[in-house]
């Protein structure tokens, strides 16, 4: 399963200006793994995971994403991927069904498909009841679920999660990572952003960006034992607080 | 701890149509106390905050901020709160140092009057201040809010989610200074979904959708968790669960990071046991011991008890 890798950096730089955001990234992501990408506020994390979108085109530096680079084949790359953020997933103002036929006809699903994935995908969350409703008057924990599931509605070969969990109770959280994990057994990457350095444990490995640059990555055990720590948050804390500039 | 009360709430109920954002809330807060709510989005903190900053108007109950009522004294309290709302509120056009004129100046005020209040976080806005407060970064932005909420000297001081988005150097800090503010004798309300987050206020009030679960010391409420608690280690965590979850001792089982904690139904269960229910199917090595609950452990016991009540009432 971690044969090939779904995400290909090779000294990725992006700059604004004077000002570089990402120096130099170099990095792999194998199918089916759970990704961390941690770091500060200003670290450089956006940037990087709008490049890797397709939504901007580095300075220089190597990038493939899903066999496809970065520079020539962006629209290829938007195919292929899914994305959830916390900000925005669902459209209030339509019912959970209407969502799920509006994002499946975006990703050129058939209807018959888009019926399937419905089924499946509602079906193994138990919410298949809620089809009907207008999403804007749904808990938060069920928002989250629906909007992970219209991220894969359409199978793609990664996922990247921009701080899905934020705001939810702590018993939902961990339903949510139940379902990253289902979802990397079926094949699918995660490439997951959080602030909650307790969910850096279940990646399989993590990166941590500081000033620009990656400054570890590795199994959240090895990082442990680098950096003598107990916990993600002291090896977050010892290399976050080294920053000269990105808690400015 | 003055013991004189700052903030008292005496049942107070809010809808917004069909949702109960608040469901006859009663708690109160001491003078200089640094109060904590913690809940997840929907449990109802922001709509307190803005019925005890008098945005917002009681669906019924009662609630007085060092002594003014909420309803009849509102423009009182208008003059004594500092209130920092969940998004970034403050001018994003103006400078760092226009917004905290703007502010000293509407509350009759200049800065050089309180700066002694916000100096340590002002000095590190100090190279910023010709800045359109729009160009901060995240970081940035929440202490030159901060700075804005107290240049009047409030009394009571409301930040509502301050450190949501926020990464973990930048959350510390900002407790590190809502510590040092305790000591100026404000009484400080942070509403916030981070559980761990809790463990540095004097009290806290667990909440979940529109109700409390707990009010009391952090110590407090992790002494009344009142199950035994293990934490279970190993090389393959999600068989793990899995197993436990279907032990007959189980009253939980939850991942914590890189451990599951495994809280038994009582007193009875002992280490041999959970580790030979596990033996039967994991010949990799094990590492079970006995841990005290975290507020998280007590935050999710109290949901799964509501959760029970509800079903069975």
């Amino acid at each position: 399963m971690h044969g090939q890798n779904v995400i290909e950096v090779e000294n990725l730089v992006k700059k604004f200006g004077t000002f570089v955001a990402n120096d130099h990234l170099t990095f792999s992501v194998s199918k089916g793994e759970i990704f961390g990408f941690l770091g500060a506020n200003g670290a450089g994390k956006t940037t990087a995971i709008k490049i890797l979108c397709g939504l901007l085109a580095p300075t220089s530096g190597r990038a493939t994403v899903a066999g496809f680079d970065v520079y020539r084949r962006p629209d290829k790359i938007k195919q292929n991927i899914g994305y959830m953020s916390q900000k925005f997933s669902l459209y209030e103002d339509l019912t959970v069904k209407e969502n799920f036929r509006f994002y499946g006809g975006i990703y050129g699903l058939t209807k018959k498909r888009i019926h399937e994935r419905i089924n499946e995908l509602l079906g193994r969350l138990d919410l298949l009841h809620v089809l009907e409703e207008s999403t804007h008057a749904l808990p938060l924990g069920w928002k989250q679920k629906l909007a992970f599931s219209l991220a894969i509605i359409h199978n793609p070969s990664i996922v990247f999660l921009d701080e899905p969990t934020g705001g939810v109770d702590p018993i939902t959280r961990r339903q949510f990572w139940d379902m990253i994990y289902e979802t990397a057994l079926g094949g699918i990457t995660v490439f997951v952003t959080t602030h909650y350095m307790d969910e850096a444990e279940y990646c399989q490995r993590v990166s941590i960006m500081v000033d620009g640059r990656i400054e570890a990555l590795d199994t959240p055990a090895i990082l442990k034992k680098t950096y003598t720590a107990q916990t993600m948050d002291e090896v977050f804390l010892k290399l976050a607080r080294k920053a000269k500039v990105s808690i400015s | 701890m003055n013991p004189e009360k700052s903030v008292v709430v005496t049942d107070v109920s809010k809808s917004f149509g069909k949702t109960e954002a608040l469901r006859s809330i009663s708690l109160s807060t001491y003078k200089g106390e640094l109060f904590g709510l913690i809940g997840p989005d929907g449990a109802g903190k922001s709509t307190l905050f803005r019925i005890l900053t008098t945005l917002l108007l009681p669906g019924s109950g009662k609630a007085t901020v060092a002594g003014y009522d909420v309803v009849t004294n509102y423009r009182n309290i208008r003059r004594i709160v500092g209130y920092m709302p969940g998004r970034f509120s403050l001018y994003h056009d103006l400078t760092v140092e226009e917004n905290l004129n703007f502010f000293a100046s509407i509350f009759k005020s200049i800065v050089a009057e309180n700066y002694d209040l916000i100096r340590d976080i002002y000095i590190q806005l100090e190279p910023f201040r010709k800045r359109p407060a729009g160009k901060l970064s995240g970081g940035m932005k929440q202490k030159l809010a901060l700075c804005c909420a107290l240049i009047h000297r409030p009394e009571v001081l409301f930040l509502d989610e301050p450190t949501t988005g926020v990464d973990a150097v930048s959350r510390r800090e900002f407790w590190e200074m809502l510590r040092r503010l305790k000591k100026e004798g404000i009484t400080i309300l942070v509403s916030t979904p981070y559980m761990d987050e809790a463990m540095l206020c004097d009290r806290v009030a667990l909440m979940q959708k529109g109700g409390l679960l707990k009010v009391h010391t952090p110590s407090g409420i992790i002494g009344q968790y009142n199950l035994p608690l293990w934490a279970v280690k190993g090389d393959d965590i999600y068989r793990m669960i899995g197993l436990l979850r279907h032990f007959e001792s189980t009253q939980s089982a939850y991942l914590f990071g890189d451990s599951i904690h495994f809280t038994a139904k009582d007193h009875t269960v002992t280490d041999g046991q959970i580790l030979s229910h596990l033996q039967k199917t994991i010949s990799s090595k094990i590492e079970i011991h006995k841990i005290e609950a975290s507020i998280e452990d007590c935050f999710m016991s109290l949901m799964e008890t509501e959760q029970q009540t509800i079903i069975e009432g």
